[in-house]
């Protein structure tokens, strides 16, 4: 999802730790080492990896800095190719027959089967081309938070482990418990108090 | 820390709880709100409100929505012991209106609609319109830490049972 959309949508991120060395060097570094790979014409099915945030189909992390204000702009952008099943079962079942008439088989094993739908799936993926999914991301480094565009569990998941390949650094994602333990500026004793709480009734 | 699964999963109901308080102080008490974003004019229940109301071993969503929904239903959930699991917002600073939904189990923000802001003409102006953007989501992002803390800070004290619970009991009531 694209921040300058007209509605957004975004999960928060508490970053810790910090970077050692020269900052933007690193960051820079970080990105262009594990920036998006083109997956078209290749037997893959998806990609994850940074691109510029005003570039993002021909990401350039070599002479455009990512820097605005005192923040740090990207996306990261998850390629997927999206064969339909549909597809996929039809190829399936052409293959499967060649291949029984060829090997004068009467069936296959579960194993077989397996490899023959991998086969499949592989040469499909050379010929399907990528979609594209970009989502922002806005890194406040002082102040050791990120924003990300994007609710949905996969995307976040795929920006927690980039992250920290990429900068060295653990994203925790802020929700109840984390916010309340790491941002609500609690004592060490409303911390304990926090960790026996159970959920209240309302109504007897 | 906990682990990260377990914790969201064991205490997502602070969230709801966060969000059931949220809505009892905009109706009952809405100075308090205004003390936490000093331009604040308004923060009220826009038009979407999402409860959750377990019995029996049964878990039942109620839904309300719409521009001219009552929410007399979702105090009736509340009477059966429903807690907020979603609500839609609206908040007023100076003359301009911020839209968004606040999800209870994540405090994931979506649907956030910010003050217009100029049409972008030209590529060298993108980075004075991510400043104005990330000026008009931190209005949102900071407010809704500030409630939080402001709720943690309640709910692991003994003004939660003492004070607090009884008057939102009194609310729901009501």
């Amino acid at each position: 999802m694209r921040l300058l959309s007209s509605s957004v949508s975004i999960t928060r991120y508490k970053v810790k730790g910090k970077i050692q060395g020269s900052l933007v060097q690193t960051i820079m570094d970080g990105l262009k080492k594990n920036s998006i790979t083109e997956i078209d014409n290749q037997p893959v099915e998806k990609a994850a990896g940074w691109t510029s945030f005003d570039n993002p189909y021909l990401p350039d992390f070599q002479t455009s800095s990512c820097a605005i204000g005192a923040h740090f702009v990207f996306s990261l952008r998850i390629d997927k190719k999206n064969i339909p099943s549909k597809i996929i079962k039809k190829y399936y079942t052409i293959e499967m027959a060649k291949r029984l008439a060829e090997s004068g088989r009467e069936y296959f094993s579960r194993n077989e089967k397996s490899q023959i739908k991998e086969y499949v799936v592989n040469a499909l993926s050379l010929s399907i081309p990528a979609t594209p999914n970009i989502y922002d991301i806005i890194w406040n480094y002082d102040g050791s938070s990120l924003w990300f565009f994007s609710n949905q569990k996969a995307a976040n998941e795929d920006l927690e482990t980039l992250f920290s390949k990429s900068f060295g650094l653990t994203l925790i994602r802020l929700f109840p418990y984390t916010m309340a333990d790491l941002a609500s500026g609690i004592t060490d004793k409303e911390r304990d108090l926090l960790s026996t709480i159970s959920p209240t009734k309302f109504m007897d | 820390m906990l682990d990260v699964s377990i914790a969201y999963n064991r205490y997502k109901f602070l969230g709801h709880e966060f969000l059931t308080w949220l809505w009892f102080i905009m109706e009952v008490d809405p100075a308090c709100i205004l003390k936490a974003e000093s331009d604040m004019v308004s923060l009220e229940v826009d038009n979407r409100i999402v409860l959750e109301n377990s019995f029996d071993n049964r878990i039942e969503n109620i839904r309300i929505k719409g521009d001219e929904a009552g929410f007399e239903e979702a105090k009736l959930s509340l009477q059966k012991g429903g807690v907020v699991t979603e609500l839609n917002f609206s908040l007023k600073i100076g003359d301009h209106e911020w839209k968004f939904n606040i999800k209870g189990e994540s405090l994931n923000i979506s649907s956030l609609k910010s003050p217009e802001t100029g049409k972008l003409q030209k590529k060298e102006d993108i980075e004075g319109a991510v400043l104005e953007k990330i000026y008009l989501y931190e209005k949102v992002v900071v407010l809704v830490e500030n409630l939080y803390k402001q709720f943690i800070r309640i709910r692991v004290s003994g003004k939660w049972k003492n004070e607090t619970i009884p008057l939102i009991k009194k609310w729901i009531k009501s």
